[in-house]
């Protein structure tokens, strides 16, 4: 039988994936985006299956709050990029400390 | 058992996607494949039970999230063979990273399973109403206990659209455009006329 656990493992890979893709994709904002949601992803995932094995809703409320910040950061992330983009001609984010000052 | 094929079905798709989604080459397939990875993640929470989750899961994620990366990815003319530089150089590190990370959570599962741990027990407040969906619950619990959350919820998407307006909304200079109370504030008096004299009449200005 399925228990919480089997979820936790699926989650916790998830979340070491997120990891892992932030560090190889140094250069590629879009990608560490990207990575970051898988994170995000794997803490909802979590979220729920702990809130369905203890009959407890919250976990599944908490779980849509953690929606919501996902979604308004990739939001205002990606316009970030966008004037970045539009300044600069590339998006690699090796370089970004010359932007100081 | 139809269940425990389902999870192992959505599990093993849920993993593999995820991992495509980092490693392609190519990031419109990483979003593609990200995609992928939001719908079995969705089908793992269907699996417990948690089908308003899964279904704002699939809407909000694939629905908004998704086609806006897409839309930025295909917008923004960048080389992506340069960015891939570095991959192999940064790989070991961040593996090392990984399977520490991978270790420590193997280790604190391997601790509860052993029963070393307990999970605790809810004190049973938010718990599902005997015959009640799992939407009903939800939104009997979101519209009581977690109201101003809620509220707080809907300011936090407010400020994200306002913010990713003003950052990348930009005044072109060299543009003419209709300036409507100029249009309004004319009068007939210094407007200009077309008139056709006769010949040798001239015109009264």
């Amino acid at each position: 039988m399925i228990g919480v656990e089997h979820y936790v493992v699926v989650s916790s890979i998830l979340f070491v994936l997120g990891v892992l893709g932030i560090f190889i994709n140094r250069k590629n904002v879009i990608v560490i985006l990207m990575s970051i949601e898988l994170i995000l992803l794997a803490v909802n995932i979590n979220l729920v299956a702990f809130s369905a094995f203890l009959h407890d809703l919250t976990g599944q409320i908490f779980a849509m709050f953690v929606l919501t910040v996902a979604a308004g950061e990739a939001a205002v992330g990606l316009a970030i990029l966008v004037i970045y983009f539009r300044g600069r001609g590339t998006i690699a984010v090796d370089d970004v400390n010359r932007m100081k000052g | 058992m139809i269940h425990v094929i389902a999870f192992y079905l959505f599990a093993v798709m849920t993993v593999a996607s995820g991992a495509i989604t980092i490693l392609s080459r190519n990031p419109v397939h990483s979003v593609l494949w990200l995609i992928l990875a939001f719908f079995n993640a969705a089908g793992l929470m269907i699996l417990v039970g948690a089908e308003f989750i899964a279904m704002l899961l699939v809407i909000v994620y694939v629905g908004a999230v998704a086609v806006l990366f897409l839309f930025v990815v295909m917008m923004l003319d960048i080389d992506f063979a340069e960015l891939r530089a570095g991959f192999v150089r940064y790989f070991p590190f961040g593996a090392l990273v990984a399977i520490v990370l991978l270790a420590e959570m193997v280790l604190g599962i391997g601790a509860y399973r052993a029963g070393s741990l307990t999970l605790g027990t809810p004190d049973g407040t938010a718990a599902a109403p005997a015959g009640a969906s799992n939407i009903e619950a939800v939104g009997a619990l979101l519209y009581s206990r977690y109201l101003f959350l809620f509220e707080a919820a809907g300011i936090i998407l407010l400020v994200a659209m306002i913010g990713a307006i003003v950052l990348t909304h930009r005044q072109r200079g060299g543009t003419r455009g209709q300036n409507i109370d100029k249009q309004n504030r004319r009068r007939p008096d210094e407007a200009t006329f077309n008139v056709k004299p006769e010949v040798g009449k001239g015109v009264q200005l």
